[in-house]
């Protein structure tokens, strides 16, 4: 047996309290791809950055091809033959290809000349691992899936041996992902080795040859992937047998709460998100929105929230909502009967620096109940914090501690709460449990299906199908601003949203014989 | 108005352009890393002291300015560990450094020549002599004719008035200015230090991923920035004028800003711009040449105010959009 | 948890910050050949130990307080309003036209009157670089210098041209009316038998700006307006999730930044100088920086803070007067502390984190 391309040896690493990699052992095989995968937050980042000279390990020992080094930056990380293709792309937006891929790695203290041998070698590259890129392109205008080549090139003009992508698919189509996926094989075959980070049962399943499991900072096996099964590496991921269906009644769907017809939006860049769709919510339902990231669905809830314009007709309870200016914001919103618990709680759900009973009334600081006179009541509304998060369980169970300082699964719930008391009559909830612990992901689960049982209609947007579809009494699904069709959960598979989601809307060949797929694809 | 007006008008406003112009650049390099610098102006003043302090001591204008770039290199490396090493505020930085200068330069002078805050004269060698190119219209061509200059450059034709007046019979310093255009331009678009630095200020993850170190660019870009300024003040102290006095500078670092603006963070706009908003500041000299052109009276105040106001008109978007550096004032930390 | 208890935040490390400030400018001292333990003996001396040195003082405060809290306010919607300087000279323009051109029966409805517009041209004066800010996206930092350098040319231009009275040499407005003048600490507390803060400038609106240090920590902490302040000032993205509009936070928050600068001009224009003169202001703007850097943006912070700057203006003062100190030392520690505590912040506050870090581990 070969040397391994890389070995981590009791990998240790600790952001003040919080271990997030404990004792870490791997060793990976020259030409094979190796996958790596946990739930979001166990630790599987840290590693790599460690692995790429991002952070220091406070103890462990690093060996490339049997050699041991050490990896205090970057540089050294490139040096020693490692390239990384990060989750948020690193490239200079209004640069070109061509400069995206040179810089750090010139040739000469002159342009020109390092321009000239690039453009060769990328030629060179392209030929051979079929990455086409415009090489004078720039990126700004490039698709995303076009940007992570750019990243792939990158690395493979530095002469990188061994590739690691932390999360490739986050951003891509299902389309966009097979391609990638071809493009990591013939890698393979070329002798590269390459690390995949991902939290996606099935690319692990097909496409990995050996995969880790990373849990709460611990490595808690590493399988060959062919010996494994996805029910196997979920229950190794959360440490025991994952609930996949939430106890619920069937809907009793009642009069339309929402309605939406022809809604466009446009963002900031003068982009078409979201393209003209149509739906309704009605009371009683949760109408799952699915979708990969980035298909419209986020710019559907600002719009719906009040914080992005649109145009198009939106009514709700029969009354026309307006879509921009003064009447459309969040507050107005809310006045309309619309709760929501947004996508991002750090950056929009909750002020990270104020306190918890602050963040109870946030979005709802102007009603009279929270005022004395001119001043805010804020003894009142600390006492009401304090009965929510009790009702809420969310820990520690302190209203002065500020929101940062609370774990996600009890951030959201603080969100949660805050919503849900307001007796809403529609609730939109984005991607509700993203980052959040497995016992908080069973409660935030029961609280939205309670919501529907009181006869409230619940929008549902989440980029996790598994979440789809086990809370959804409907399943529309996003592709490039469109929504591709609607489906009854009881009756679809994730292979057939798959392809809906992937902009395919014939699917006749896919539906029968569904469901032992949709357990296979975990 | 007549012909030589013009010249001459145009000639003073590369005299008042060129500081103008070194701190413009200097700014240019700092801003392009991601460095936002609104201590220009400090840094010029307290070269501009030290320039005509060190000027007076070894009466030698070269010296001055020597003295004057280490002491605004002091302020950019303060600036620097502010805004680059403990993550500062950048623009807080900036206001602290003019003060800084502003305070120190009047407290070290009063210290050490007891002239209320300013320096002696400078004389001979302790100031930049103009250059007399070949074939112009110069002081020594006066004195050999034995005729007052003015006469002379009066009674030439209009190619030699320009020549002579216009192109000819500046500090070095000015001529540097150009130089210093133009070597902006190609360190900044030709090399491979240029392609870093304009990165690092798009992007610092993407130069810090690429293994290359985001702090010493920047610090690499407030250093140059250092030495721009420097210059800027020694032109203003040993060469414009004849030694320091209190705030000389009056604001021109905040000008100087307000052209990088103008000029979208690009060089050679740089140079326009800054000539343009000097030749406001010619204009200021002689409100008979406005009068005689327009008619009318013009408030010398209102004038004075007018490149501010055009950078708030540009700034605004009315005309073009001024879009910075996208890591601009953001200190870099890493992340995944 | 957060790293270290809150008094550390808001006592130790503004201290900490002004020790070093206060060495490097004794570093300065003896620099210059002086003594710093003389200096600051003159100091104390010519500020703190007569009624007069503290009717100086109190006048300094008096602007610091007010341009303190503009910066503070802006601070708190993440806004730099470095335009302090240009706000409180236009106010003063406001102040002069009330004072000048409405015959006052009595000071009492004078400072109204005149706070009302010095309040108003301050808040004008800041609402443009605001407007810009949000809605066309000009960094306010450049808009705002901008506005205090065209601010200084409009008002040269407005006392030479249009207010001097004719004949007069001097770039400044009439004499403002008696019925204008505000009562000073030498009239209100002044005995019979012994008369109090002789000759110093203090006056009334001292009251006005303790009174603005209350209001502001009124609006900041208790009202729904500064709860929308302070939330879109530590996230735009969360503000407009909650119905805050960034474009109505940004243009209240400066207007109310821009009004209280506006406001030293009562201080300045109507109770010290009672005309308007050409730098009334003295860079009282910038030092609201250093106030509001050192008071943690909080107003009990900035009212400390400001008195603490005012001692050094008025020991400046008698410095320059009694020894070869001229006043710009007061710049330069004025610079330090700015630098110390605004720009050098994580310089101090690192160490002391883990310190503190550190002392929780030994203790758990």
């Amino acid at each position: 047996m070969t040397a391994p391309a890389i070995e981590l040896k009791g990998i240790s690493k600790a952001f003040g309290p919080v271990q997030a990699n404990k004792d870490i052992s791997i060793s990976v095989q020259p030409g094979t791809i190796h996958g790596i995968i946990g739930e979001n937050g166990a630790g599987k980042s840290t590693l790599m950055s460690i692995l790429y000279g991002f952070y220091k390990a406070d103890a462990g020992e690093i060996f490339i091809k049997g050699q041991k080094t050490q990896i205090p930056d970057s540089q050294h990380a490139i040096k020693a033959g490692i390239g990384m293709v990060f989750q948020h792309f690193k490239l200079v937006e209004n640069f070109t290809v061509l400069e995206n891929i040179i810089l750090g790695a010139e040739d000469g203290a002159m342009l020109t000349t390092s321009l000239g041998k690039a453009r060769k070698e990328l030629k060179h590259l392209a030929d051979e691992y079929g990455l086409n890129v415009d090489p004078d392109a720039v990126i700004e205008n490039l698709s995303v899936g076009h940007q992570q080549r750019v990243e792939i090139l990158k690395a493979l003009y530095r002469k990188a041996e061994i590739l690691i992508l932390d999360e490739p698919t986050g951003v891509l189509t299902p389309a966009e992902a097979d391609q990638l996926f071809r493009i990591l094989d013939r890698l393979r075959e070329e002798g590269k080795t390459i690390i995949l980070i991902t939290h996606k049962l099935r690319e692990i399943m097909d496409t990995t040859d050996t995969v880790s499991v990373m849990r709460r900072g611990e490595m808690t096996a590493t399988v060959k992937t062919s010996e494994t099964s996805p029910e196997e590496l979920a229950e190794l991921m959360v440490g025991r047998k994952v609930l996949l269906r939430v106890d619920k009644v069937p809907a009793t769907p009642g009069k339309t709460v929402l309605d939406v017809k022809g809604l466009r939006v446009v963002d900031e860049k003068g982009v078409e998100r979201v393209k003209g769709i149509d739906l309704t919510v009605r009371a009683g339902e949760i109408l799952g929105i699915a979708g990969v990231a980035g298909n419209g669905q986020s710019e559907l809830l600002e719009v719906l929230g009040g914080f992005a314009d649109g145009t198009g007709v939106i009514t709700m309870n029969g009354t026309e909502i307006p879509l921009t200016g003064q009447g459309a914001d969040g507050r107005a919103r809310r006045d309309a009967g619309i709760s929501h618990v947004p996508e991002d709680r750090q950056r929009e759900g909750l002020i990270m620096e104020y306190s918890a009973w602050e963040n109870t009334v946030f979005g709802y600081h102007r009603d009279k109940d929270h005022q004395s006179g001119i001043l805010m009541d804020n003894a009142g509304i600390q006492a009401e914090a304090q009965e929510k998060m009790d009702r809420f369980d969310v820990r520690p169970p302190n209203p002065k501690l500020a929101a940062k300082n609370f774990s996600g699964g009890n951030q959201q719930k603080i969100v949660l709460a805050r919503e849900i008391e307001r007796n809403p009559d529609l609730l939109l909830i984005g991607q509700p449990t993203r980052g959040v612990d497995i016992g908080a992901i069973e409660f935030i689960h029961q609280q939205v299906v309670n919501l529907r049982d009181q006869g409230k209609a619940i929008l549902l947007v989440s980029v996790e199908l598994d979440e789809i579809m086990s809370l959804s009494d409907r399943i529309a699904v996003m592709f490039d601003g469109h929504i591709m069709g609607e489906r009854d959960p009881a009756q679809t598979n994730e292979r057939e949203l798959g392809l809906l989601m992937a902009g395919i809307t014939d699917t006749s060949a896919v539906t029968n014989g569904a469901s032992e797929e949709a357990l296979n694809d975990g | 108005m007549e012909f030589l007006d013009i010249v001459q008008l145009l000639d003073t406003s590369i005299r008042l352009g060129t500081p103008l112009l070194f701190a413009c650049l200097a700014g240019l390099f700092s801003e392009r890393s991601g460095v936002v610098d609104i201590g220009l102006e400090g840094k010029m003043l307290i070269a501009a002291f030290f320039s005509a302090a060190a000027a007076f001591y070894t009466g030698n204008a070269w010296l001055g300015l020597l003295a004057g770039i280490a002491a605004s290199m002091v302020l950019a490396v303060i600036h620097g560990l502010a805004s680059i090493t403990f993550r500062g505020n950048q623009l807080i930085s900036g206001v602290a450094i003019n003060f800084l200068a502003a305070g120190m330069t009047v407290l070290v002078a009063q210290s050490w020549f007891k002239q209320g805050g300013r320096t002696p004269p400078l004389t001979g060698n302790g100031r930049f002599g103009n250059v007399e190119l070949p074939f112009a219209i110069g002081p020594t061509e006066a004195e050999a004719a034995g005729r007052p200059l003015s006469q002379m450059i009066g009674e030439a034709g209009p190619i030699q008035q320009l020549y002579s007046e216009l192109i000819s019979g500046h500090s070095i310093l000015v001529y540097l200015g150009v130089l210093a255009v133009v070597a902006t331009w190609w360190i900044l678009f030709r090399t491979r230090f240029g392609l870093r630095l304009r990165a690092v200020g798009e992007n610092p993850a993407a130069v810090d991923t690429a293994g290359v170190s985001v702090i010493q660019l920047r610090y690499a870009a407030v250093l140059i920035c250092g030495v721009l300024c420097g210059l800027a003040g020694a032109y203003m102290a040993t060469s414009l004028q004849a030694g320091f006095v209190k705030d000389m500078t009056a604001g021109r670092g905040f000008i100087a800003l307000a052209a990088l603006i103008f000029a979208k963070w690009r060089p050679v706009y740089a140079m326009w711009a800054c000539l343009l908003f000097g030749f406001f500041q010619a204009l200021e000299t002689r409100p008979d040449l406005i009068e005689a052109v327009i008619g009318m009276k013009v408030q010398i105040q209102l004038l004075g105010a007018l490149p501010y106001i055009l950078t708030v008109v540009i700034l605004a978007g009315f005309i073009g959009k001024a879009i910075p550096p996208k890591a601009s004032a953001e200190p870099y930390i890493k992340e995944r | 948890m957060d790293k270290m208890p809150k008094w550390a935040d808001i006592v130790l490390i503004p201290v900490i910050s002004l020790l070093l400030a206060a060495f490097f400018s004794s570093l300065v001292i003896l620099a210059i050949g002086e003594s710093p333990v003389e200096a600051f003996k003159l100091m104390v001396d010519g500020a703190l130990m007569r009624s007069a040195g503290w009717g100086y003082t109190l006048y300094y405060a008096t602007n610091f307080m007010f341009t303190g809290l503009a910066v503070a306010v802006a601070f708190h919607a993440r806004l730099f309003n470095i335009g302090g300087e240009g706000q409180a000279m236009i106010a003063g323009l406001g102040v002069a036209l009330v004072c000048l051109y409405i015959p006052w029966p009595h000071w009492s409805l004078a400072i109204l009157g005149a706070s009302v517009g010095a309040a108003l041209f301050g808040a004008l004066w800041a609402l443009i670089p605001a407007y810009l800010q949000a809605r066309r996206g000009s960094h306010i930092v450049i808009t705002t210098i901008m506005f205090n350098f065209i601010a200084a040319a409009l008002l040269n231009y407005v006392l030479v041209e249009l207010l001097r009275p004719v004949g007069a040499m001097d770039p400044a407005s009439a004499k403002f009316p008696a019925g204008t003048h505000l009562p000073t600490f030498q009239d209100m507390f002044s005995t019979e038998s012994s008369k109090m803060f002789r000759g110093a400038p203090a006056n009334v609106t001292f009251f006005l700006a303790l009174a603005a240090c209350v209001f502001v920590w009124l609006l900041i902490w208790r009202t729904r307006l500064g709860y929308e302040i302070r939330a879109f000032g530590q996230s735009e993205t969360a503000a407009k999730y909650a119905g805050i509009s960034p474009v109505r936070i940004t243009v209240i928050a400066m207007l109310i930044s821009g009004a209280l600068a506006g406001m030293m001009a009562v201080n300045t224009t109507m109770g010290e100088s009672e005309r308007l003169i050409l730098n009334a202001t003295e860079g009282a703007g910038f030092i609201g920086i250093a106030v509001a850097l050192m008071g943690r943006n909080h107003p009990l912070g900035v009212c400390v803070a400001a008195i603490l700057f005012g001692f050094l203006y008025q020991g400046g003062a008698e410095l320059a007067l009694w020894t070869n100190i001229p006043r710009e030392l007061i710049v330069v520690i004025q610079a330090l502390v700015i630098l110390f505590t605004g720009a050098l912040d994580n310089m101090v506050r690192e160490p002391i984190e883990k310190l503190f870090i550190a002392m929780r581990r030994r203790n758990a």
